[in-house]
Parts: C-alpha cells; structure tokens; sequence
C-alpha cells in the first residue's frame, strides 16, 4: 500500500511523541518501532525522522541527551517533555475525531 | 584493480561522513546523529547476512536523498540557511526567475525614487537653499514601505486580497500623517516622523512572512533581514556620499552648480530608491556578507558592557548624580533600545539547542548592567518630574523607557533561567519575538493620540 505523502508527514508527530511517551529512545530504535507497530505500512526514509526530532526539540515537545550507547559511540537520546505529552494528547483527540468521522461515513456505506 | 565496491567499509562511511559535512543546512553533530544511524542500520542489515557493500548500499539508500533530507532540516533549523542560502530548489514550488525578479526590483527602484518626486509637482518643491519642508519627514516612509510591501507581495506570491488588506495601513498611516494641523515648531509633529516608520515596518513584516506572523522563524528571518537591511543601507549610502562628493567636485570644476540636482533628485530619490535595492540584495545575495548582524553584535556586547560596568563604578565612586537635562531621558532610552537590539540579533544567531556559554553570560551581564543604569536614571528623573510637567516628548519617551524596561527586565529573568539549567534558549527567542509589535503598536499610539491629545503642540 503506496501511503499519501501527506498523510505520511502529518502522522509523524503523533508517532514519534507517542513511541517516545512509552520511554525514552534514539532515532534508529524509533525508526524500527515505527515499521513495527505499522507493520511495515508507514515508510519513512530513515533520514526524515531527524529533521522532525529537532523540530520537537526545538518546540519543547522533547528534550534531548547525549549518552554514550552500547557499541561505545556517542549517541543522542530524546525524551518527551510534559509539554510533550500535553501535544501528543491533543493530537490524539485530532486524530481520534477524524478517525471516527472517517468511520461513521464508511460504516454507514457498508449497511446501506 | 579496486573498485568502489571493494573499498573497505570504513573508507566508504568516511567518505559519506564528509559529503554530508559540506551540507550548510547540517551541522557537525547532525552528521554524528546520522553517521550513528547509519552504523546501527550497518549493523542490523550485516546480522541479517547482508554483505558489506550491500548492507552499506541499503543503508544509504534507506537514509533517502540527501537533497531532500538537508532541505528538511534546513526548515527545522531556518537560522542556518541564513548564512550560505544553499536550499536545493525545491520541485513543487515554481520559482521566480532571477531575470524577472530584477526587472521587478528596478521598476520599483524607479517608482520609489519618481514617488518622491511626485509631490513636488502638487505645490510641494524641494529647494535646495530651504530646509527640507517637513511634508517629506512626516511622509518618508510612505513613499517607500508600500513598494517595498509590493515586492515582498509579488515575491512570496500573496493574493491580491492580502495585498489590498496590506494597503489599509497605509492609507492609514498616511491620513493620520497628514490630517493633523500641526504648528511651525510642533513637537508632535516630530513624535509623528519618528514613529510612523516604526509603525508601518510592522506591515512589512507582515507582507514577509507572507501573512503568516505566527508560523515558525518566519519572525525571526523578518528580524535578521531588517538587521541585515540596515547594513545594507548604510554601504548603499556610503557609496551615495561618494557619488555625491565626485558630482559637486566635477561640475564645480566646469563652473557648474549641481546644487539643485544634488539636493533635488540626487540625495531623496537615492535614498527611496535604495531602500528597495537593499532588500533585494538581502533577499538574493545573503551569502555575500555573511551574517554582518550578529558579527557587530558580538563585537559590540562586550565593549558596552565594559562601558556601563565603568560608568556604574565611576559613579558609585564619585557619588555625581545625574544632571538631569531634556536629552537625558531620550538618551538612556536609545540605551536601552541598543541593548534590546544586541540581545535580539544574538538570539537570532544563535542555535537554540546550544547549552549556555561565556558569551550568554555577557549577554546576562549586559542587560543587568544597562538595568541598572536605567533604573538609576530613571529615579533621578522621577524626583524631578513634577517640576518638568508632562510634555508629549517626554511622556513618549518615559512609555518607550517602559516598553524597552519590561523587555530587558524579563529577557534577564530567561537569561538566568537558562544559564541555571533551568528553561531552554528558545524560551527566550520566542520572548523576543512576541514582543516585537509591541514596539509598533506603541509607534502607532504615539502617531495616532499624541496630537490630538497634546493639542498639537
């Protein structure tokens, strides 16, 4: 499934804040959360996700660390902040009233 | 005989390493964050039994073109495009040719210079032997600011509905500038020439940003371009005296006085159309002076803090108190207004995500210190008020002291935060950014009230 450019764009704030909500984490561990939790619908290239964390960043919506990882390289961890989770709420409640409009329009089709 | 394929993996992730560095819009730990990536994806595709070479050539290809990616994060750091405008052109926008962009620009040039003269022919001349009638300092920018809206206008491709909305201040600006039925000598006649500019550069920052005041950094880019318009301006007229000096010296030498075309067309039609061509130069030729804003800034925060420090130790010292005179007031508010102007243009080169540095805790230093010396001036001035009485000029210039005074006050209270750990440097950019019309609607009350309320005088 070819998912609408757009479509793509706009979801990435909510995933993001939402993936790091559930604890802290770095963009490749991101990345592979997102094809997870899609199933491999939602295709980033890999090099979008970062101009999008700064952003946040940027907004206050999450802060970010520097911490040494595993294979001894430096690595830069994100953090969603609790203005962060207040965004990811609103977001939610967005998405969840398009969700549903969607929903009802096509529900009703089906029984007609 | 080696190939690229044959290179060792190493070798090939430095090379990508560098490519990406000569990227403007990403900085050098951008380059590590991704590098990290990179590595990470290296590792998981060669456990999935990928070869070197092909785990390298997926992983590349996975990160996405590179054009694409340094144009985002150009977006999400727009204070680095500043410097060196290398944004790839981007597909779906159609963009204005450079030729037609200078045809544009000279025409409005030429409106702008013949606009100064067009009063000229309705009872308005310019003598050269008269002091400049005061019609043109109440009206200077009105013969300028709506081309240069139009510009913008044209530029970010606005509507013509935004465009007839952008005019109504205008207009606005130039009834009040000219209703009132001021006196030779009148002080708020003088009030209105100063404030007036300040008023309508707000609606130019409106036709910048395209209407969109509130989108991201699109404030921010409106304070740098007025920055780096100023310098701009200020070589243009340097180069303007240069001409000047070279026609009086030529045609005096064949007997000739060029006073009249000197003062008449030369100097007002020069100066209208230059503040046009400085915008343009802003816009299309950022690289060539890089950043000269933030340069006097950081030149400049040191020497006036070392300056007010010096003061304050002077007069703690000699106890003189200070000798409270008419330009007193004025000249602690062109102080402040300095001040605000150094704290504002280091903010607007500054990256955000920096932690505090030397530089930041000058910056501290500074406004405290021009805190302080205001506040003692103002103590000074307010013991005396009663005798002065309330006059338009100073109650313009005690509500700018006010304005400039809420701005630093709290502007030292971020500072602080931040240098504690405490808030993030963005915090303050946005800070120094809401605050930006204050300025203007003050101008535009001081335009509007002060004549009438002051009866004109």
């Amino acid at each position: 499934m070819d998912m609408n450019k757009d479509l793509v764009a706009a979801s990435a704030t909510p995933l993001v804040l939402a993936i790091l909500a559930e604890g802290d984490s770095y963009g490749y561990a991101i990345i592979k959360r997102v094809a997870e939790l899609s199933g491999g619908h939602l295709q980033w290239t890999d090099g979008m996700l970062y101009p999008v964390l700064h952003r946040l960043e940027r907004q206050g919506h999450v802060a970010a660390k520097w911490s040494a990882s595993e294979n001894g390289r430096r690595r830069k961890y994100y953090r969603i902040t609790r203005q962060g989770r207040a965004q990811l709420a609103a977001q939610r409640q967005q998405w969840q009233a398009v969700d549903s409009t969607l929903r009802g329009m096509w529900m009703e089709a089906c029984t007609v | 005989m080696t190939t690229v394929a044959d290179r060792p993996i190493e070798e090939q992730i430095a090379q990508w390493r560098a490519y990406l560095r000569r990227r403007q819009a990403l900085h050098g730990p951008d380059v590590e964050e991704l590098e990290g990536h990179l590595r990470d994806q290296l590792a998981a595709l060669t456990e999935a039994g990928l070869s070197g070479d092909e785990a390298f050539l997926v992983a590349v290809k996975r990160m996405g073109s590179l054009d694409a990616l340094s144009r985002e994060f150009a977006r999400a750091h727009s204070e680095r495009l500043w410097k060196q405008l290398v944004m790839a052109p981007e597909a779906d926008e159609p963009a204005k040719t450079s030729h037609a962009e200078t045809i544009v620009v000279l025409s409005l040039a030429v409106a702008a210079a013949l606009a100064v003269k067009v009063p000229a022919l309705f009872g308005h001349p310019i003598n050269p032997n008269d002091e400049l009638p005061l019609f043109y300092a109440r009206n200077a920018s009105l013969f300028v600011f709506p081309l240069l809206a139009v510009y913008f206008l044209w530029k970010r491709g606005s509507g013509v509905v935004s465009g007839l909305l952008l005019a109504l201040p205008f207009a606005a600006g130039a009834v009040f500038a000219n209703v009132f039925p001021f006196p030779k000598g009148s002080h708020t006649e003088v009030l209105t020439i100063l404030h007036l500019p300040i008023a309508l550069w707000m609606a130019i920052g409106v036709a910048y940003v395209r209407g969109r005041w509130f989108a991201d950094g699109g404030r921010m880019n409106f304070v740098r371009f007025s920055g780096e318009l100023a310098i701009y301006y200020v070589l243009i007229a340097l180069g303007g005296f240069v001409v000047t000096l070279f026609t009086f010296m030529m045609f005096r030498a064949i007997d000739m006085n060029p006073d009249w075309f000197v003062a008449g067309w030369l100097i007002p039609c020069g100066a209208a159309g230059a503040v046009i061509i400085g915008s343009w130069l802003v816009e299309a030729k950022q690289s060539v002076i890089e950043n000269m804003a933030p340069v006097l800034t950081r030149l400049f925060t040191p020497l006036f803090s070392v300056l007010l420090l010096v003061f304050l130790a002077t007069m703690a010292w000699t106890g003189s108190p200070i000798n409270v005179k008419r330009e007193v007031l004025i000249g602690f508010d062109l102080l402040l207004a300095l001040v605000v102007g150094l704290v504002l243009y280091a903010a607007s080169a500054r990256d955000p995500q920096a932690p505090p540095d030397f530089f930041d805790g000058l910056q501290l230093l500074l406004v405290v210190s021009a805190l302080v010396v205001d506040g003692v001036a103002l103590a000074a001035i307010a013991a005396r008020i009663s005798e002065f009485g309330f006059t338009p000029n100073r109650v313009a210039a005690l509500g700018e002291n006010l304005i400039l005074l809420v701005n630093l006050v709290w502007s030292a209270w971020l500072y602080a935060c931040f240098l504690r750990h405490r808030g993030s440097f963005a915090v303050l950019e946005r800070w120094q950014i809401a605050y930006l019309p204050v300025y203007s609607v003050w101008a535009a009350l001081v335009v509007v009230v002060f004549p009438p309320l002051f009866g004109y005088r």
